[in-house]
């Protein structure tokens, strides 16, 4: 495919905001509070909460690793993401066209979309857990990582084949009723948590809960094939969640609407409701009950308005997700329109969700997915703050009109490189990279810039 | 109207969060916590649909 084709259909994709954010378009607090609120609790924050518990991760671990890796995660947002957002007010994709060129930009966009494919996968599977009940559907267990019978498969297939012709149908009702689902499913966590106390042993007057979390919940001790979990991390996992968000970025394009740069704290709302209080409760539910199955757990806890909450919630988890990779990977097409991509998107995702290892290792999932893409946002921000001060050019690819910006390709394509070697030959494991990672994106991509800007007059 | 509606809604999610609590205090079997909790789930989409959910679009 040519560039100028690559360019084009990019640029005809985000049309819509091609400009920075005019004052009179800003948004409120409030609607940064509620949008976190709502995204942030999600079908995965059912698998999370269940994997730290499998992991061995223990009471001290979890109230105070989380505390500390979403108080990071709230000040990634505030500190780094949102005053980029506010100053620049452009989305992820015009700020990187200007500094990578679109054919870097092209490569993200895939990569980007492949990733969301994946996460929509495990959210298709994690509802399927949920809807196999009825129909006595043999539920995988921690341990499976392959399809495990043949009513998982039809269960997966039918799923996917509702999330995926929603997804074409377009997503604006889908995204209002996710709005609409999101306070109930929290209360959902918090009830079913409440309704596996009495299972668990725990007095009504609560007198006995931290005795029962040490001895019951929150072990310490990683179960059978699971790999021991300390409190660093709970904090690196917990800090690292969103990375693709905060140090990747991509919530430039949510924050160009804040008034101040002070809105990044709203991030706070969905990190403590979600990635806090929804994955004690999940912890404390999975503790309660006899399944690995995400659907299952919540049927035991509650009934059919469980299993429910984990359809809904993987639903509408994976229906922008999928709806996103659509549009991304439309730019890839032959000319193909949206729903064919769509289409071809769906069938990526639940032919991954056959594969129960995308929900039981959901945790090195998304911290892969992170680490994937944080690299770009070290660039992003290396060229907003860094590059004047090293007498370099910022937005270098708009202003040389160059297609590759081959300093922040170099410095995206060595560090996933590095990242690998350091996971697969020296085990450091993948919640422990991306900090490093994202460190080392900012000098690399000035010394490469040095390097490469010397031979284009500017 | 969009006041009693989000009242209903309220105790939609009433029923969603108080059953657990009082099952909790052993004053009503699992099965009729389990029961209480779907009303209230019905109850909450039935009516949050209406009033929820039209203002903000996600400008990502």
């Amino acid at each position: 495919m040519k560039v100028k084709s690559i360019s084009k259909k990019l640029d005809a994709l985000y049309e819509f905001d091609r400009e920075p954010v005019r004052k009179d378009s800003l948004q409120g607090i409030g609607n940064f509070l509620g949008s976190f609120a709502g995204e942030h609790v999600a079908g995965t924050e059912f698998v999370i909460g269940m994997l730290f518990v499998a992991h061995g991760v223990s009471v001290a671990d979890m109230f105070i690793g989380g505390l500390i890796g979403n108080l990071l995660a709230v000040a990634s947002w505030a500190f780094i993401t949102t005053p980029i957002a506010v100053k620049a007010r452009l989305s992820l994709y015009w700020q990187l066209k200007k500094i990578c060129g679109p054919v870097l930009v092209f490569l993200y966009n895939i990569v980007n979309a492949l990733m969301f494919c994946f996460l929509a996968g495990a959210m298709v599977a994690v509802s399927a857990t949920a809807v196999g009940i009825p129909f006595k559907v043999e539920m995988p267990t921690l341990t499976d990582l392959y399809p495990t019978s043949i009513g998982w498969v039809v269960t997966v297939f039918a799923v996917g084949a509702v999330i995926t012709t929603f997804a074409i149908l377009g997503f604006e009702k889908l995204a209002r009723f996710s709005k609409m689902a999101a306070p109930w499913m929290f209360l959902i966590f918090l009830a079913a948590a409440i309704a596996s106390f009495s299972t668990l042993g725990i007095e009504t007057d609560l007198s006995n809960f931290w005795e029962v979390a040490h001895s019951k919940i929150w072990t310490g001790e990683a179960l059978e094939g699971q790999s021991q979990f300390s409190i660093w991390h709970v904090i690196f996992f917990t800090w690292f969640a969103n990375a693709a968000m905060h140090l990747g970025m991509s919530d430039l394009s949510i924050f160009r609407y804040a008034k101040k740069w002070q809105y990044g704290f709203a991030s706070g709302v969905g990190m403590f409701l979600g990635h806090y209080v929804a994955w004690i409760a999940s912890g404390i539910l999975y503790a309660a009950a006899t399944s690995d199955a995400p659907g299952e757990v919540a049927y035991q806890a509650i009934g059919i308005a469980g299993a429910l909450c984990v359809i809904i919630a993987g639903w509408t988890t994976a229906n922008p997700t999928l709806y996103r990779a659509g549009l991304a990977l439309q730019v890839a097409s032959p000319g193909w329109s949206r729903w064919k991509v769509t289409l071809l998107a769906g069938l990526v995702t639940t032919v991954a969700a056959l594969f129960p290892a995308l929900v039981m290792k959901l945790l090195d999932f998304v911290a892969l997915y992170g680490l994937v893409l944080i690299p770009m946002g070290g660039v992003i921000f290396a060229d907003f703050y860094l590059m004047k001060k090293w007498n370099l050019q910022n937005y270098y690819a708009e202003k040389m009109n160059i297609n590759f910006n081959w300093a922040a390709g170099l410095t995206w394509f060595l560090l996933l490189g590095l990242s690998l070697v350091l996971n697969m030959w020296f085990g450091i494991e993948l919640y422990f990279l991306p900090l490093p990672v994202w460190v080392l994106s900012i000098f690399l991509f000035v010394a490469f810039s040095k390097i490469y800007q010397k031979k284009t007059v500017l | 109207m969009k006041q009693l509606l989000q009242l209903i809604s309220a105790a939609g999610l009433a029923l969603t969060i108080v059953p657990p609590i009082i099952y909790f205090n052993d004053a009503i079997t699992r099965e009729t916590q389990n029961g209480l909790m779907l009303v209230g789930a019905i109850i909450w989409f039935a009516t949050a649909y209406f009033w929820l959910g039209s203002k903000w679009k996600s400008k990502s």
